[in-house]
């Protein structure tokens, strides 16, 4: 491979906010898929993910294993960046600055600071600002996504409940967000402060959020997407792209669900082709129900 | 009087909106006074006068425009004579050869170009740029450049020009004729210069 490094005359700037935002951007509309072997990257890639993001174990086996989930062994980081083109992402436990540190060294593409592995830090989330690294943070509303931005995050997902298949949670919080930005349109001066204090976030962060009525990076849905309708009921309620989880390798036809969902995020307004793309998938992962999770095992209440 | 009144019509950009950045390119049209249309399937191509193939993963594009036919129209739309600028992304799909064994997936620009050439996210980077001017009479002009693993154009054919180089000599634009294909970003740097060239062409192209 022909690596080429940039010219050294004129100034060239690495790891600006625009190169961090901007991977973000180029993922929109676009599907990133956990997966934990190479030959499920490849699978990922050959139905048209944008990224990957490589863990050990899926969010729904973290969740029946229990224990203490931790980010995965370089080896395997490094065996899935050796089998594909597109983007690859990694989790850090919350706050674990370390394990965020191994990963940059791994030259991952981006850094999910994620709620699914079990968090290090009970006070503060990683200073992202420190790395050279982007970061995907999750949320559940507008000051957790806020927070995490001012961190330095590039990019954020709405939670959802990872592992779960039950897209309820993630259509709350992506609901949430929007929302709250609506509630703060047209609103003084003084309010926004009022607003921007109780969110424990600066001023400027909640006027400019306002002023574009979105959040100032890009969002995507995570935590529960098990279906293509699923995935496009996610950029109906205005996401900018999915994460799938669980979603895709435990369902019983992997390769044709991952190739359906792609395609009905591209098409997520055109019914009959989601109804096309839906068609002939066997059954999708199995599911939980809310209201049979004990409240400490929910992962989305992880961070703060 | 009907002449007048399509003299009058604003011409329309597409913007193949597949997958990728697709929005900041159609608000940047929006910002230069244009009007932008989102492009998932052929019929939507009806009656553009000029197309945008923004950033994103080349791949997944790919495998969407396979799906969904896209390929055989956006040809006939620059056959016609219509502008076309691929960013990124786009210019990887525009390009007549792809290094390490890619199939083309429009070769509409005579080029070959290696995917993610400068290395991966760490490696992506932002510079001052000079760029040939695209209109006829215009010298080089400097320009922000934000590159996210970008591709590189390793040598353009007989057919293509080069219009923008960074120092070390790769080749990060091309030209032939109204196609056009960028390594970078203009749409994500607030550089608004290349969508006005490509709509202005558009009116010239529709009024044939």
């Amino acid at each position: 491979m022909g690596k080429r490094t940039a010219p050294a005359k004129t100034k060239v700037a690495k790891s600006t906010w625009a190169t961090k935002r901007g991977l973000a951007q180029m993922l929109k509309g676009g599907v990133i898929m956990d997966v934990v072997t190479p030959a499920e990257a490849k699978v990922a890639e050959e139905a048209g993910a944008v990224a990957v993001m490589a863990l050990e174990r899926v969010p729904s086996d973290i969740r029946r294993d229990g224990g203490v989930a931790r980010m995965s062994d370089p080896d395997m980081i490094k065996g899935i960046q050796a089998v594909t083109s597109i983007p690859v992402m990694a989790k850090a436990r919350i706050g674990h600055h370390v394990e965020a540190q191994i990963l940059e060294a791994l030259n991952v593409d981006y850094i999910d600071e994620s709620e699914v592995l079990t968090p290090a830090d009970d006070r503060f989330h990683i200073n992202k600002h420190a790395f050279r690294i982007p970061f995907v943070c999750g949320c559940k509303d507008l000051g957790e996504a806020l927070r995490r931005i001012s961190e330095g995050a590039a990019m954020m997902r709405t939670k959802g409940e990872a592992g779960t298949g039950n897209i309820v949670e993630a259509v709350r919080h992506i609901r949430t967000v929007k929302e709250q930005i609506e509630a703060l349109k047209g609103q003084s001066e003084k309010r926004l402060r009022a607003a921007a204090k109780e969110m424990r976030v600066p001023y400027e962060l909640v006027k400019l959020t306002v002023k574009a009525g979105r959040l100032p990076v890009v969002n995507f849905v995570a935590g529960g997407i098990a279906t293509p309708a699923d995935a496009a009921l996610s950029m109906w309620l205005g996401a900018d792209g999915v994460f799938v989880g669980s979603g895709i390798f435990k369902s019983k036809r992997p390769a044709e669900t991952a190739v359906a969902i792609v395609q009905a995020t591209t098409h997520w307004a055109n019914p009959a082709i989601l109804a096309e793309v839906s068609a002939g998938l066997d059954e999708a992962m199995k599911g939980i129900e809310m209201r049979t999770i004990p409240d400490a095992e929910r992962l989305s209440s992880r961070g703060w | 009087m009907a002449g007048a009144l399509r003299r009058k019509r604003q011409p329309i950009i597409g913007v193949m909106a597949v997958q990728g950045d697709f929005r900041e390119h159609l608000d940047t049209l929006d910002a230069v006074g244009a009007v932008g249309r989102e492009i998932r399937l052929p019929a939507d191509l009806d009656g553009v006068d000029g197309l945008i193939l923004p950033g994103g993963e080349s791949t997944a594009m790919r495998k969407l425009y396979t799906r969904w036919g896209l390929a055989a129209p956006i040809k006939a739309l620059a056959t016609r004579g219509a502008p076309i600028l691929g960013t990124c992304a786009g210019a990887i799909l525009l390009a007549t050869k792809i290094a390490d064994g890619d199939e083309p997936v429009l070769s509409l620009l005579d080029m070959e170009v290696r995917r993610n050439a400068f290395g991966r996210q760490l490696d992506s980077f932002e510079t001052e740029l000079k760029m040939q001017s695209l209109k006829a009479s215009g010298g080089p002009t400097a320009l922000r450049a934000v590159f996210i693993r970008a591709p590189e154009i390793l040598r353009v054919g007989p057919a293509a020009s080069v219009v923008a180089q960074l120092e070390g000599g790769e080749i990060v634009a091309a030209r032939q004729g109204n196609v056009v294909g960028i390594s970078f970003h203009p749409e994500i740097a607030g550089e608004t210069r290349l969508h006005r060239w490509l709509v202005e062409q558009a009116a010239t192209a529709r009024r044939g």
